[in-house]
């Protein structure tokens, strides 16, 4: 079995392959669809013994570092609209990479307006394993 | 095996152990060791006296590791010496007292203070309170281990400030609607002991605030985990038992004349469970109570409720001039200035209303609250769009 981690974005990533308008401009009947698909999702993938994790996170981001000793930390942001912006991951468990994909792929199907998929891009990252005991 | 009378065992026990000689930090370690045997022993062999049971396993465990620790040697033969019971009176209900306050002691963060008495008082384990949190179980461990060596120092027959006590509970109790371990029961269950242990009307008036919240817990979360305002609670689910034990525990507690923040805001909460409806619930009244609550309290947060309330009982105009004087950095102050603008009803405002509800659906703090608020923007959206 591999971990893999699908991460969602709020923005950055790929152009959209569809335009479609913020969530709060669905109808009440779209958003609850759409977040009732994710919830579906999840439910069977721990059915099926792939589920690991999932968290979402609020958009309120802000970039932080050091900025040397006895000074205050520096910070930027939050951001308007510019910078790469992760809303939520999801970790799996799975056989393959063939089987990441096509999970990644069902999760991007999500119904958006007009109960339609919102072809979303997903990021699919590997985590690193452990090295095996045995290798000759 | 009763899981619930173990529980109820170990603030005694721990008292016991106390008594005894032992310190705190060992006492009570010694005793989840115990109750973790107990978990596992008990279903094939319950003993016939449960609290003997725990007061010697846990004893023996606090030896066993005063043993295993050459360098407190001579602590332990001074332990042994004194190991016979103070005769006379039943210590019980003075030691579990003792517990809640050394627990909730003022050099402990809020989340130490809430960890310590789950364990301690509450008979919780380690990983049942590192689940409740969504920590992991080392994670927890250390922080009651570190919040131990904080009131190490503590005199265990020191009486402190009920208030402390209070606001560990509340804490407990609001951040325990979620998850496997039900914190919100467990809040109350300890809420009930602490009422029986010190006669304060603000300890009456917590429980009360607690039980009455309670009865509407079958109402406030619908399918889905979905979040339900009050207004559009189904009040068919509200448990009428518990909000009668509610407000006779609030009307006793009132009838002393010495009111606090939790008698006030028990007293908003009896008030709605009253009501039939939103439409129907006595909002003037409503208003008092917040001004008696912002009198004693001049807190930001029941300012923003008064406005609401306000809004109700005169209109969201008179709403809105009184949420102007609220900070509007205020989480929620974007979801309530949402809410009255929509009820104010011009498509101006339902303009507003929708923009509000979007922005406050990115500030939001929980994903139920996110979603609510977003699935309020789409609602108000359609509505202008009709």
């Amino acid at each position: 079995m591999a971990k893999y981690l699908i991460l969602k974005h709020y923005r950055g990533g790929p152009v959209p392959t569809v335009a479609f308008a913020p969530m709060d401009q669905w109808t009440p009947d779209e958003v609850t669809a759409h977040i009732q698909y994710m919830r579906d999702f999840a439910t069977r993938l721990e059915g099926t013994g792939e589920f690991v994790d999932e968290q979402a996170l609020s958009p309120q981001g802000t970039f932080v570092r050091y900025d040397g000793e006895g000074r205050p930390p520096v910070t930027d942001g939050p951001f308007a609209e510019t910078k790469d912006l992760i809303a939520g991951w999801m970790v799996i468990d799975v056989e393959s990479y063939e089987r990441a994909l096509e999970l990644a792929a069902e999760l991007s199907a999500a119904p958006g307006p007009g109960g339609t998929p919102i072809y979303e891009w997903l990021e699919l990252r590997p985590f690193y394993g452990v090295s095996p005991a045995i290798t000759e | 095996m009763d899981e619930a009378l173990l529980r109820t065992l170990t603030p005694n026990v721990i008292g016991i152990l106390v008594r005894r000689g032992a310190d705190f930090a060992s006492a009570e370690d010694a005793v989840q060791d115990a109750l973790i045997e107990a978990v596992r022993t008990w279903p094939d062999a319950m003993p016939r006296d449960p609290k003997g049971w725990l007061v010697t396993v846990a004893w023996r465990k606090f030896l066993d590791a005063a043993r295993a620790d050459t360098a407190r040697r001579q602590r332990e033969e001074r332990v042994e010496a004194e190991a016979s019971p103070i005769p006379g009176e039943d210590p019980a209900v003075d030691d579990t007292l003792q517990l809640y306050f050394l627990c909730a002691h003022p050099s402990l963060t809020p989340a130490s203070a809430v960890a310590l008495t789950l364990r301690a008082v509450g008979g919780l384990t380690t990983r049942q309170i590192a689940r409740a949190y969504l920590v992991p179980e080392s994670t927890m461990a250390q922080r009651i281990s570190r919040a131990k060596r904080t009131v190490s120092g503590v005199r265990f027959n020191q009486p402190g400030d009920v208030a402390t006590i209070l606001r560990v509970l509340y804490l407990v109790f609001n951040e325990g609607y979620d998850g496997d371990i039900d914190l919100a029961a467990e809040a109350i269950r300890l809420t009930r002991q602490l009422a029986v242990l010190v006669d304060e009307p603000e300890v009456a008036g917590l429980l009360a605030l607690m039980l009455l919240h309670h009865a509407r817990r079958a109402s406030r979360i619908g399918p889905e985990g979905r979040l339900i305002p009050l207004a559009e609670q189904d009040r068919s689910l509200w448990d009428t038992s518990l909000i009668a034990e509610g407000v006779t525990i609030l009307q006793a507690a009132l009838t002393r004349d010495r009111l606090g923040e939790y008698q006030a805001q028990a007293a908003i909460a009896a008030l709605h469970a009253d009501a039939p409806s939103t439409a129907e619930t006595d909002w003037p009244q409503i208003v008092e109570w917040y001004d008696e609550l912002l009198l004693l309290t001049g807190s930001p947060v029941v300012r923003l409720n008064r406005a609401v309330a306000v809004g109700e009982a005169d209109g969201p105009q008179a709403g809105l001039a009184a949420l102007a004087e609220v900070d509007p950095g205020l989480p929620r102050h974007g979801a309530a200035a949402a809410y009255l603008h929509e009820r104010a009803g011009t498509p101006s405002d339902l303009e507003r209303a929708a923009a509000l509800y979007a922005e406050a659906s990115r500030a939001a703090t929980s994903l139920p609250e996110r979603d609510h608020l977003t699935r309020e923007a789409a609602r108000v959206r359609q509505r202008l769009r009709s």
